[in-house]
């Protein structure tokens, strides 16, 4: 079975426990965040196993790479704690079952991958994808996975990973540019953390759009918009690509507006809170996030993940607030029209 | 040519009447189990006097008549048993009255139900009706002959309690007015305060008479629908859950869905909850009322809620769902049929483990939608199969296990909906003795030649 790299010499040296005293939904000073740090590391109970809204936050908050919110889902699962009510989780776990149905497009050494979400299908299109856009994976035989991270199932991950890495290496590519970035983490965050090899090389989209862009330069309108960006979850987990926003929004005119709620302090779209913990604390974390755009005089919301889209578009389109797919407000810049309205 | 052929090409003119092969045996079937029959002649009227005239003409041939909407009921209610005229309401399809401050309807005897709703968003868009998820050709008197259910079944109760007054050509040619409409210019109720006599036609199955027109109550249209999706993996806990939300009083309808494919609904009960309003905080506080009264299944883990994308959601709102229909020929070639007892919601787990005790021992594709039914007085609970027309193996299979969900159904004390012959008879000799003789009584009373629709309904 494969095993989380987790050192436990770290957390026993660490001052400041950020991992547990930056969470936004647990109000623990240091003394008593190493307590209850302590009491996971060793396998011992914590209440934080049961409070944990699993935002995957504490991924980025360790400062030493660490992986407390693996070692979270981990503790979680061995305590048949269940993040989110039990039906819930066997319906994420039986429809993301891969059952042999591969979706490929007319895949080239560098793909794009739609992870499970049929959004891409919309979103991808016109010249920034010109010459990759038939080079395409989706469905379950390439779903990164990652999401039973949110309820407790790391046995998931650990049997079906591997699977899924094989099946895109099958498919002859060398370079996966990840349009969903919980792929990207998951391919260079999960992965890792758990020793599993993979055999080709992730690209985050940012990455390929500030690249693609770059080639446009000539063509680019400076959109002189300011913008709310709505961080997501899965960012915790490869936070260095967070750069790629304001270079991307550097190179096309947009201002990311200063507010209490994004990079390290960023509200994620609660829709998976919702289900976990109820539609108290999501409507309230939703409410927070929008006022918060709408304070900071935001004319569009950027969305990194579909899902996010889902579950934000509407009520931030309600409050006067465009939203836009960070692919579309490229598109916009170089006079494309966007394609995913709410 | 026949002198009955002749004559009602008489009646109707010739290219309304047939006795050509094809139509024959288009006529002759359904989409169920039930065994082909073939019609002597089928008739497309126009009008009620039409109707008047071919019943006359029965009556003097003694020669069957069947009435036949979309012959979507599946279970054979539209084979001419006995051959005879299948009457093919079709074109009697208008819209003939809306009263918009007494809120009902009065449609033809074959409008459908995809040309009222249509009719009903165009020009009366603050109203609706009771939408079933059947094909929305569907025929809305049919729908309420046969007892159906709807969009606003688990608020108002069968579709058929929604009738508001009938015009009805009886078996022996006369047309009656049965309701208000009986002494008033007005169609708004069905009998009180008069004798009910709807139900001497409603659940009849075209027996007693052929209904020409129907009033229907219309409901308010909220600007704003939504739905809600809660997922249980533990059936016992679905009548509390039906009941419960049944008792917030807000909710449009409730249905609960089980199927082992795809994958996604494998080991869990999905209860879509549909909810209206005319303000999103209409709809917000009924969306917290669902969940605050499902909150201890939440709490314990053994249900929740489900965040819908808007993907999701379009399907789950469409009216008719078309998923039921996509269900319907999941094996292809077009068959299916369910049997669909009206049983107390407290018989739900009993049933969900037969519906699969029975799929797995005739291996057969299975699912069932239960809706709620007036609040949680009765749901009704389909045991669906569906089965390939071109597999007679597999048809008998299919047969044989809704015979046994019927027989089952009787036993939990259940009551068969729209049933067939052999499931009218199951029951006829299940039911008390003097009510058996009543409807005996009746039907020779309306029908003494014994022209419709024989051999439903024998009450002898
Ligand atoms: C995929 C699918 C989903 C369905 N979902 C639902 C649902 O959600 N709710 C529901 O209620 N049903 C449902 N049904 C069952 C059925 O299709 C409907 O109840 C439908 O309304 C029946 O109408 P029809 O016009 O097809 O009736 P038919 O089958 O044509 O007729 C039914 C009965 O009514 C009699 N009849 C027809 N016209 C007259 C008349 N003018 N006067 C007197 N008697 C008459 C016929 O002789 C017959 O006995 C579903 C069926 C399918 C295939
Ligand atoms: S997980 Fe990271 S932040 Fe938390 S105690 Fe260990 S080293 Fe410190
Ligand atoms: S995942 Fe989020 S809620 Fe859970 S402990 Fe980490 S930071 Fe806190």
């Amino acid at each position: 079975m494969l095993g989380l790299k987790f050192d436990k010499t770290k957390c026993s040296d660490c001052k400041p426990v950020s991992c547990l005293v930056k969470c936004q939904y647990m109000d623990l000073d240091r003394d008593r965040a190493r307590i209850e740090w302590q009491k996971i590391v060793n396998g011992e109970d914590s209440f934080v196993l049961e409070a944990c809204t699993t935002c995957y936050a504490c991924e980025e908050y360790c400062p030493l790479g660490n992986h407390p919110f693996y070692l979270i889902v981990e503790r979680q699962e061995e305590k048949g704690i269940l993040p989110s009510p039990r039906p819930i989780i066997t319906m994420w776990i039986n429809q993301c079952e891969p059952v042999g149905r591969f979706m490929v497009g007319m895949v080239q050494e560098k793909a794009l991958s739609f992870c499970f979400l049929p959004a891409f299908n919309l979103l991808v299109g016109g010249k920034l994808f010109e010459d990759i856009a038939w080079s395409s994976i989706f469905g379950q035989e390439f779903f990164c996975n990652a999401v039973y991270l949110h309820y407790a199932r790391m046995s998931v991950i650990k049997e079906r990973l591997p699977r899924i890495i094989e099946n895109i290496e099958k498919q002859g590519i060398k370079e996966l540019v990840c349009l969903h970035d919980e792929c990207y983490g998951t391919f260079t965050s999960l992965a890792p953390a758990y020793g599993i090899e993979v055999p080709f090389k992730p690209v985050h989209y940012y990455e390929y759009l500030y690249d693609k862009l770059k080639e446009y330069k000539d063509v680019i309108k400076q959109l002189n918009v300011k913008v709310a960006y709505q961080r997501n979850c899965s960012v915790r987990l490869a936070p260095d690509t967070d750069h790629f926003v304001d270079d991307i929004f550097g190179l096309i005119g947009v201002d990311r507006v200063e507010r209490e709620y994004d990079r390290e302090n960023a509200l994620c779209c609660a829709e998976v809170i919702r289900m976990a913990k109820g539609y108290e604390l999501a409507d309230d974390l939703q409410k927070r996030n929008i006022d918060d755009m709408v304070k900071a005089g935001a004319d569009y919301c950027v969305f990194n993940c579909p899902a996010c889209w889902d579950s934000l578009a509407e009520k931030v389109a309600r409050r006067g607030i465009k939203p836009i797919h960070m692919i579309e407000i490229c598109k916009l810049a170089i006079g494309e029209k966007p394609a995913l309205e709410v | 040519m026949s002198d009955i052929y002749e004559a009602l090409v008489e009646i109707v003119g010739k290219d309304y009447v047939s006795n050509q092969k094809e139509e024959r045996y288009f006529y002759g079937r359904d989409p169920g189990l039930m065994k082909p029959h073939e019609p002597d002649y089928v008739v497309m009227p126009r009008t009620t006097e039409e109707i008047q005239e071919i019943v006359r003409l029965a009556n003097k041939e003694k020669t069957p008549v069947v009435p036949k909407g979309a012959g979507l009921s599946l279970t054979g209610l539209v084979i001419p048993q006995k051959g005879g005229i299948v009457l093919d309401m079709k074109r009697m399809e208008r819209i003939l009255e809306l009263n918009e401050k007494a809120r009902y309807v009065i449609v033809e005897g074959g409008t459908t139900h995809g040309v009222l709703k249509s009719y009903l968003q165009k020009h009366y868009p603050s109203l609706r009706h009771s939408m079933p998820d059947s094909p929305p050709i569907a025929t809305v008197v049919a729908n309420a002959v046969i007892h159906g259910q709807g969009r606003l079944t688990q608020q108002r109760g069968f579709n058929s309690d929604m009738v508001s007054g009938l015009e009805v050509v009886l078996p022996t040619g006369e047309i009656c007015r049965i309701g208000s409409c009986s002494v008033s210019p007005y169609w708004f109720s069905k009998g009180p305060p008069l004798p009910d006599l709807t139900g001497l036609f409603l659940g009849w199955f075209g027996t007693t008479g052929i209904i020409t027109k129907l009033g229907l109550k219309l409901y308010p249209c909220k600007k704003i629908r939504d739905v809600m999706l809660f997922l249980t993996d533990r059936a016992e806990l679905v009548p509390d859950i039906m009941l419960k939300l049944g008792h917030t009083e807000m909710m449009e309808d409730i249905v609960v869905s089980t199927q082992p494919i795809p994958l996604r609904f494998k080991g869990n009960f999905f209860i879509l909850v549909f909810m209206t309003g005319d303000s999103d905080e209409e709809i917000e506080f009924k969306r917290k009322m669902a969940w605050d009264t499902l909150w201890e299944y939440f709490d314990s883990r053994d249900g929740g809620f489900v965040s819908i994308t808007p993907d999701m959601k379009t399907p789950m709102m469409a009216m008719p769902s078309k998923d039921t229909t996509r269900f319907a020929d999941v094996r292809k070639g077009g068959g299916f049929e369910y049997s669909g007892p009206i049983a107390p919601v407290e018989k739900y787990p009993d049933f969900v483990k037969k519906l699969e005790e029975l799929a797995s021992n005739y291996n057969l594709s299975y699912a069932s939608a239960a809706r709620v039914i007036d609040g949680g007085h009765c749901m009704m609970f389909s045991f669906s199969y569906t089965f390939n027309r071109a597999d007679p193996d597999e048809m008998d299979r299919a047969k044989k296990a809704l015979d046994e969900a019927a027989e089952f159904s009787l036993d939990q004390g259940g009551v068969i909906w729209k049933p067939n012959i052999d499931e009218q008879k199951m029951m006829m000799a299940r039911m008390d003795p003097n009510t058996l003789r009543l409807m005996g009584k009746i039907k020779e009373l309306l029908d003494p030649n014994g022209i419709m629709n024989p051999g439903n309904w024998e009450a002898k």
